[in-house]
């Protein structure tokens, strides 16, 4: 019996789960550009895994009332309606019956505390999950408007793009996060890897999930945080153990010193940039903005708002509202040949 | 019913100056007149708040659309959110409390005449603040204009240090008014239902619609008080060196997210339970039978505003609540299902076996029990707090509130305008008009709301003004906006009717519906002393009682 409501529910889980899928791809070919579509009914991690199972539950139960009083009603609206020879003529006068209104208490008691019981488990299993010795710990910390990334047992800081490694069943190696705020209310969500958990300051939060699969997953702040919460875009590179350890590596290494970029290095010293920012294993240890050590290992900038290009480092430096208007990045109004400076000397941040 | 022989003199429409006529309607307490400025002014910001959601929605149309900058999207929907509940939910249900109960328990005005006036234009003017604030909000900052911070105005985004300027001043005050007009008018409202039943009408015998809003009325003074709280402190905090809710000074943003919730989601059930008590009135008359299960009716509102009262945090399970305490908010918030359910069904078991008229009032009741009925499952889901993470803050969340709101609220709304304007006014609203806009905002609306669950599920954020192309959300908000310009078609058909029926409109008579509760027993519009002599009353049915000799209410009661 528990199997066969079991296989039922991996049927319809994956009827839905297809649904879903056609209706992104549908509206994905009619946009123009390549597609990196998310859908929470399409998981890889077994936070997001029990979610969809438990929802699927939940969309079959309330499926099934929906079918059930919609019938009811439609029924009485269809055969109850007033016809042209009973005019004038009043229906049977009913003014209740104990039976029927006890009958349509008592089953929804019924329907609720199922519905309770399967969720408790859920609860109970994402939320208080132990930490085992294998995890990886990651800080992560909302500022308006984009993520900072703190491995405190790898001693890495990086921004915006996470690394983390798969997770094989086997050799579990989920990653813990403890989530933090430097500014307002933030929250962290990937759909396809967990439910989003708030980061809010002074009230440190804490989420895990365990990637199944390699490949960047997408998401972003969920909780309105100010002007451009819209562009603090999150990427999620799940990497294999090996790409994944090739990283930690170099993120490890202090900044590269090319003196071919020294002018650049002095315009960035010199400037008010590197009140804001880091780049280790040089003078500059700002932590207002993001860490820029390594930027060149990052597709992207501004929190994911635009590509991380020769093109689009020069706009952003010059005039960051061109790419997030609203962003607390100045624009530096520095004079063409510092400008150019300054973004070779990015270019040298691998 | 003794007042059956008495004839109720016509209202002497007298002509007088315009000036004289506008004098009596802003210094009347006349709750009849009151109602009316409610529901006036609350359709005024109707109109506004409806501009600021297509503002929004041709903005999200298609992805990287700059018809507006971050920060005039993010004030727009704030003004939307904030407008819509305080200045125009809450004031047009209030406008028909005050002009229904009043009449429906045969009394001759409200307990507290000049406190209801106060109440009303305390409201008006909070409006009247937050309207006023698109031109004084930036201060000396400088900071722009109109609140941007949502409509929850969470911590620490309200602090000073993330809200310079005077624009969160704003929205903070013209809540806090408007709070304290609601608080007086919830007194007024039980007062009067306490203390001038008419003869006869035992609380047993009042009509739904007068119990469900007493209890309305009493959570509204639970609900408005630690919200009126929550805004004074954040005014200390802002001005006075407080820091209950400043982070950066220790202060804790969860507390002011429990103070708005323990407020908004009792506010939710403020809104719907007037819903509710529309449809106990229409859905009886037009299916020409009594309402199914009076007392389990009575009986299971009285359990929803119970229970509603500790369902709060069930917005807040993204926040980092403990296992236990998200077990709690599922299973208070699954268990308010239970009473809603029974209404449902007592609803349907009104009409089974009934002559159901298909009149646009009628329509309109249906709309709202096949959509509340859909905002109630997908409610269910986001009670399950674990589907919630994942729901939660997203558009999903947005279509499931605007499913109860507009799918549930705003028809029922439509369905009490058709059904009582007659009273109001004298005159019916026109039927055809009344098909095209019921249509047209039926087919607005599921476009809109029903497509909109889908981006939340493909992972689309609330409040966000734009968003990359690759996505591909593009064409599930077009939808969505062409929907939205439906409904805006459906408004302005209604506002015609509104007023083309004002002038036109067929006399309605005493008694267009043949009805049963009192106020059709009087004039339409009734006279300012509403009843002749006053009423008495046998059933919950005094004019089937009158209408029925040899079958009274009264002989099963």
């Amino acid at each position: 019996m528990r199997r066969m409501t079991s296989s039922t529910l991996r049927i319809v889980s994956q009827v839905i789960f297809l649904l879903w899928a056609a209706t992104a791809v549908w509206a994905g070919e009619l946009g123009n550009s390549p597609l990196h579509t998310t859908n929470i009914f399409a998981p890889s991690s077994t936070p997001a895994k029990s979610i969809v199972e438990l929802s699927v539950f939940v969309l079959v139960i309330t499926g099934v009332i929906f079918v059930v009083v919609f019938a009811l009603l439609a029924y009485s609206v269809v055969k109850f309606r007033a016809r042209a020879g009973d005019a004038g003529r009043e229906p049977a006068q009913v003014y209740g019956s104990t039976q029927i209104e006890l009958a349509w208490t008592i089953i929804p008691i019924l329907i609720v505390v199922v519905l309770f019981l399967a969720t408790a488990r859920v609860i109970h299993t994402i939320q208080d999950a132990p930490q085992p010795p294998t995890a990886i710990e990651v800080t992560a910390v909302g500022h308006q408007y984009w993520w900072e990334f703190r491995y405190p047992n790898l001693g890495i800081v990086t921004a915006n793009e996470l690394h983390i490694p798969v997770s094989d069943p086997a050799h579990p190696t989920p990653t813990f996060f403890k989530l933090l705020s430097a500014d307002t209310d933030h929250s962290f969500w990937v759909p396809e890897l967990a439910g989003k958990t708030d980061l809010i300051p002074n009230h440190p939060n804490r989420m895990w999930v365990d990637p199944h699969k390699t490949g960047v997953f997408l998401g972003q702040c969920a909780q309105y945080c100010g002007a451009q919460h819209a562009k603090m875009l999150l990427r999620v590179s799940v990497d294999s153990a090996k790409d994944f350890e090739a990283w930690v590596q170099s993120q490890q290494q202090p900044a590269i010193q090319d003196e071919r970029a020294a002018v650049g290095r002095r315009v960035f010293e010199g400037n008010a940039c590197m009140n804001c920012h880091t780049v280790a294993g040089t003078p500059a240890n700002g932590r207002f903005g993001p860490d820029l050590t390594h930027l060149m290992s990052r597709g992207t900038i501004a929190a994911g708002a635009a590509e991380n290009t020769h093109n689009n480092l020069r706009l952003w430096i010059q005039d960051p509202s061109a790419i997030k208007p609203g962003s607390l990045m100045p624009a530096m109004k520095l004079n063409d040949a510092d400008l150019d400076a300054v973004v070779s000397y990015m270019e040298t941040l691998r | 019913m003794s007042s059956n022989a008495i004839t109720v003199p016509a209202v002497q429409i007298q002509d007088r100056p315009w000036v004289d006529k506008l004098h009596q309607w802003v210094t009347t307490t006349d709750h009849k007149r009151l109602g009316i400025l409610y529901i006036a002014s609350a359709l005024l910001f109707l109109v506004l708040g409806g501009v600021e959601a297509l503002i929004i929605r041709v903005q999200l149309m298609h992805a990287h659309n700059d018809l507006v900058s971050p920060q005039v999207f993010n004030r727009m929907f704030t003004m939307h959110g904030t407008t819509m509940i305080f200045f125009v939910a809450m004031p047009i249900l209030f406008g028909f409390a005050n002009y229904l109960v009043p009449l429906m328990i045969g009394a001759r005005d409200m307990a507290f005449p000049r406190l209801n006036a106060f109440s009303f234009w305390l409201s008006f003017f909070g409006a009247l603040l937050l309207y006023f604030s698109f031109l004084g909000g930036s201060g000396l900052y400088g900071a722009g204009n109109a609140p941007d911070i949502g409509w929850w105005a969470y911590a620490p985004l309200a602090a000073r240090a993330f809200s310079p300027g005077h624009s969160s001043d704003y929205w903070t005050l013209a809540v806090l008014a408007s709070g304290f007009g609601s608080i007086g008018t919830a007194i007024n409202i039980i007062a009067t239902i306490v203390s001038l039943r008419c003869p006869g009408m035992t609380l047993g015998r009042m009509p739904l619609l007068a119990w469900l809003n007493l209890v309305m009325a009493g959570m509204v003074l639970l609900a408005i008080s630690p919200l009126s709280a929550a805004q004074i402190m954040l005014l200390v905090d802002r001005y006075l060196g407080g820091h209950f809710f400043d982070t950066q000074a220790g202060g804790s943003a969860v507390l002011w997210m429990h103070f708005f919730w323990i407020f908004g989601h009792p506010e939710v059930y403020v809104l719907i339970i007037p819903c509710f008590a529309f449809m106990s009135e229409i859905i009886p008359v037009f299916s020409r039978k009594p309402i199914f299960g009076y007392p389990v009716m009575v009986g299971a509102t009285v359990a929803i505003a119970f229970v509603s009262m500790s369902v709060w945090a069930h917005h807040m399970f993204t926040v980092g609540m403990s296992s236990y305490a998200n077990s709690f908010f599922t299973i208070t918030t699954m268990a308010v299902g239970v009473p809603t359910g029974i209404k449902i069904f007592n609803w349907i078991g009104t009409m089974w076996g009934g002559r159901i008229q298909l009149k646009t009032p009628m329509l309109f009741s249906i709309g709202f029990l096949f959509q509340f009925l859909i905002a109630g499952l997908t409610g269910i889901m986001l009670a399950s707090s674990p589907f919630d993470w994942q729901l939660s803050l997203s558009y999903f969340v947005v279509a499931h509130f605007h499913y109860v709101i507009v799918g549930g609220i705003l028809f029922a709304l439509f369905g009490a305008f058709y059904y009582w304007y007659p009273k109001m006014t004298g005159r019916m609203l026109s039927e055809s008009l009344g098909k095209w806009h019921f249509w047209l905002f039926f087919i607005g609306f599921h476009l809109t709301f029903d497509v909109m669950h889908i981006p939340g599920i493909l992972g689309m954020p609330r409040r966000i003004y734009t968003y990359e192309p690759s996505r591909g959300w593009d064409t599930l908000n077009l939808i969505i906006t062409i929907g939205a310009f439906i409904q805006a078609i459906a408004i302005l058909v209604f506002v015609a009717n509104l007023v083309i029926s004002y002038f036109k409109g067929a006399t309605a008579g005493n008694d267009p519906w043949d009805a049963w509760t009192l106020e059709w027993s009087t004039s339409s519009p009734p006279p300012a002393y509403n009843f002749a002599s006053i009423p008495v009353v046998a059933s919950r049915r005094p004019l089937w009682d009158l209408k029925h000799p040899e079958d009274p209410d009264s002989r099963y009661e």
